[in-house]
């Protein structure tokens, strides 16, 4: 105290002449000179000759002898705030990389390859649809159906051959991936022995389309939901790094602050001058930096979570929803494909398997669009959803109509009712209305979900680069004016 | 018990023999060493007697027993005519209406319901390049036409439904379907919940294999290769009888391959997952129709015959269908259906390429 009150006389005369251009010449000019003569002070002539010691230990007693001293301290408090505003900007553009990143990944890395899975899950299941479609159209097949499949089998080959080249050799994944292209080429085997014995007039045709059919949803569907499972997780873990909060930067600069603050105040008390240049330059970039990564990674964070709660959820609940669909279109054509050879027992009553695990489908196909409306924000994500549920309804009443007619023994109606042309009202352009409407919704929530995601992601752009220029320029300006301080002691 | 009779005969075929020579020697006994002669002539009658006596009580026992045995046999023999024949136990034909052709005929949609196969190549199956009009066709479905016609007058007054293997005899029971055509054997165990008609197609259980194959039928070239059959058909119950009893060759074959459907084991038997298909022979031949590599092999190793399946009580109905039968296999309708259908396949001189001879009840 009385230290500073007697210091307080002698600084009034130099700030004003060799303030600005003064303290790096003067900070360390008479810096260094200082030392030795502190030293030499306090215990050269008392120590004749000491054994030598390590560097170490020297600094250190330097280091002591020097923090009783009023310039020690200040170049002690000097070289502490400038490594503390560096190791806030270096820790803020480490953890602000790693989140940027991370966004990236979501953005062009997990949430592409979940949805690649997701197209080579619905690839899979469409194509089934298709092939069970051309096959009870027979010798009637039209071109667009064959297409149709050629297109899903071509598709889900190509997305599994990008898909293995994402994966780690020797994970589950990588598992999964060559089991399906395996089954796949066993699948196309099953579909085209039903097709040429189809053509042939065999009813044995029928058979290999069940065997395909159980093939697809017994096997590789649930082995394709996996790697969907996967690819979800690893986006969700993408999600995870991306919006968790950087408490070390968002700590150290709260201490940063704290310190440059206690600073300021002891200068303040020991000079009773208010203002130091640098220190308050050094306390505006650090709040600068604070500010920015705070206000940045929370923007980001809701873009994420808006990407994440507005785009993912939704197409999660949308892809499960077009897979029941395709699946229950599936079971639909495959009730007049096998005609009662196979039948399952539902509370003691015996009924025909396929049309059983229709109803079960269109359940969740149901509760998928009711999930899905109550997700959609805004209307243009809403509209699709209400065309797809009212498709259902529809497809429900019409299918009741086929099978009313199936069970009467009029399998022309009950075909013509499912696969017909447009006048037989069949339940062919129910599907194909929700599958347009899905397919409409899964565009709009992809692209709700680049959006948001783009957003949070730009929220952090430039954060790590400028939080590293700004720490420089604080750590600069804090050395800066603790040296006007010392240039006092000139 | 015959063999033990026939020791008794043969014993009482031996007395008079005895008798003979025990007077013969009396008489030359009495002539030199008559006392001993005597003596040793009357011991062995003794001897004889006492030896015989209880032989020709149990004899006498035995006459009742056996008597009561063959009632035993015979009410036996009662109860196996309903189970060891279940072929013969339809009505004698008739063209009189019941209350069940009646009540048919009096719909307002005067047509039959008849449950079918479409799945059955050859028997009851839609030609998929038929186009929108494919009708259904094959041996069975002939047969429906010639009942709708004869009974109704039109041959297409029919409803065809298709009916699951094993929703055969519900749709029966209720009344669902006035009849079941559908390759459907007479069995006693159905002829508890349904009635049929005559048999009208003669078939067994049949072994079918790639023509290349070794196996040669339902014996020891079997032994080790994997058989597939339906499941819950009569084939996997002969299969898993046998496999039980330890007969060959399904003892040592692998009956672990079953299939909802008998067509799928087509698939299977051209996938290579099984060797040989154990179903009946009209189904199987049916599966050979579709495949020129594979055969049957070996006859039948099981008689069975397939009945048209009506309601219990039914009995009128019965009774013109085995009229129409009747009539069916004299002006050669039969004959034609099947030289149509399953001559290419199953032959001309199979035992089941003439019509089975009915026999009533």
């Amino acid at each position: 105290m009385t230290s500073t009150s007697s210091a307080a006389p002698l600084s009034p005369g130099s700030p004003g002449g060799a303030g600005a251009s003064g303290p790096p010449g003067t900070s360390t000019a008479p810096g260094l000179p200082a030392i030795p003569s502190q030293t030499g002070r306090g215990s050269a002539p008392g120590v004749p000759q000491p054994p030598r010691r390590t560097a170490f230990a020297e600094g250190v007693d330097r280091l002591r002898a020097s923090a009783t001293t009023e310039p020690g301290r200040l170049r002690i408090i000097g070289a502490l705030l400038a490594a503390l505003v560096v190791a806030f900007g270096a820790v803020t553009a480490w953890q602000m990389t790693d989140r940027s990143s991370a966004a990236d990944d979501v953005l062009h890395n997990s949430q592409p390859l979940s949805s690649a899975a997701a197209d080579i899950y619905s690839s899979l299941a469409d194509a089934n649809t298709a092939a069970s479609s051309g096959f009870l159209a027979g010798g009637d097949e039209t071109a667009a159906s064959r297409e149709r499949y050629q297109k899903d089998i071509r598709n889900a080959a190509a997305k599994l051959s990008a898909a293995a080249t994402n994966s780690e050799p020797d994970s589950e994944a990588a598992r999964t991936i060559a089991d399906l292209n395996e089954r796949l080429s066993e699948y196309t085997g099953y579909i085209e022995r039903a097709r040429a014995n189809n053509r042939l007039g065999f009813p044995v045709g029928g058979s290999y389309l069940r065997l395909a059919n159980e093939t697809m949803q017994d096997r590789m569907l649930p082995q394709a939901e996996k790697l969907y499972a996967k690819e979800n997780q690893r986006l969700a873990s993408d999600y995870a790094d991306a919006t968790s909060y950087p408490w070390a930067a968002i700590g150290l600069g709260v201490a940063v602050l704290g310190a440059l603050g206690w600073a300021q105040r002891r200068n303040y008390r020991r000079t009773n001058r208010v203002l130091n240049h640098g220190l308050v330059a050094a306390t505006a970039t650090a709040t600068v930096v604070l500010l920015w990564l705070v206000a940045g990674q929370s923007f980001a964070r809701s873009g994420l979570n808006d990407s994440y709660d507005h785009g993912i959820r939704s197409l999660n609940v949308l892809h499960n929803a077009r897979i029941a669909s395709l699946k229950a279109r599936g079971n639909e054509n495959l009730t007049l494909v096998a005609r009662g050879a196979e039948t399952v027992e539902v509370n003691g009553e015996v009924v025909d398997a396929y049309d059983h695990d229709f109803e079960g489908d269109m359940n969740t196909l149901g509760k998928g669009l009711a999930q899905a409306a109550r997700l959609a924000d805004d209307q243009a994500g809403k509209r699709p959803v209400t065309s797809a549920v009212g498709g259902m309804a529809e497809w429900r009443s019409r299918h009741k109509e086929a099978r009313a007619a199936y069970e009467l023994g009029d399998f022309q109606q009950a075909l013509a009712r499912v696969i017909g042309d447009k006048s037989d009202k069949p339940t062919g352009e129910c599907f194909d209305a929700v599958d347009t409407a899905l397919k409409t919704a899964i565009g709009h929530e992809q692209t709700e979900f680049t959006s948001a995601a783009e957003d949070g992601r730009n929220a952090m752009t430039g954060l790590p680069v400028g939080a590293a220029i700004l720490a420089v320029l604080g750590a600069a300006g804090a050395v800066l004016g603790i040296g006007r301080r010392l240039s006092e002691y000139r | 018990m015959r063999a033990m009779r026939g020791g008794v005969t043969m014993n009482a075929q031996r007395l008079p023999r005895s008798w003979r020579t025990g007077l013969r020697s009396l008489r030359a006994g009495l002539r030199g060493w008559g006392g001993v002669g005597a003596m040793a002539a009357v011991c062995a009658l003794a001897v004889a007697f006492a030896l015989l006596l209880p032989l020709t009580q149990s004899r006498g026992d035995g006459v009742p027993r056996t008597g009561g045995q063959g009632v035993a046999r015979g009410i036996q023999a009662n109860v196996a005519a309903e189970c060891a024949n279940p072929q013969d136990q339809s009505p004698e034909p008739s063209s009189l209406d019941g209350p069940t052709i009646s009540a048919i005929k009096a719909r307002k949609d005067r047509r039959l319901i008849v449950g079918v196969d479409q799945n059955s190549y050859r028997w009851g199956y839609r030609d998929p390049n038929g186009g929108r009009s494919a009708e259904l066709e094959g041996f069975d479905i002939d047969l429906v036409h010639r009942i709708a016609k004869d009974l109704l007058g039109d041959a297409n007054a029919v409803k065809f439904k298709a009916i699951p293997t094993n929703q055969r005899i519900p749709a029966i029971k209720d009344g669902r379907v006035d009849m079941i055509v559908r390759t459907m054997t007479i069995t006693c165990k159905r002829l508890a919940d349904v009635a049929f008609s005559a048999p009208y197609f003669l078939t067994g259980q049949q072994v079918l294999a790639p023509k290349s194959s070794t196996v040669k039928g339902y014996d020891r070239t079997l032994g080790g290769k994997r058989i597939c059959t339906a499941k819950g058909s009569t084939a996997l119950d002969k299969l898993t009888a046998d496999k039980a009893a330890r007969t060959a060759p399904a003892a040592t074959a692998d009956i672990g391959t079953t299939v909802p459907s008998q067509l799928d084991c087509l698939v299977r038997l051209q996938l290579g997952q099984v060797d040989a298909v154990v179903t009946d022979g009209a189904l199987a031949a049916s599966q050979a129709a579709q495949d020129p590599t594979v055969e049957l092999k070996g006859d039948t190793f099981t008689t069975d015959y397939y009945g048209v399946a009506v309601k219990k009580g039914a009995n009128d109905l019965a009774a013109r269908v085995n009229r129409i039968l009747e009539r069916y296999r004299q002006d050669g309708g039969w004959q034609a259906s099947y030289d149509k259908w399953l001559s290419p396949t199953l032959g001309s001189r199979s035992e089941s390429a003439k019509p089975p001879v009915p026999r009533y009840k």
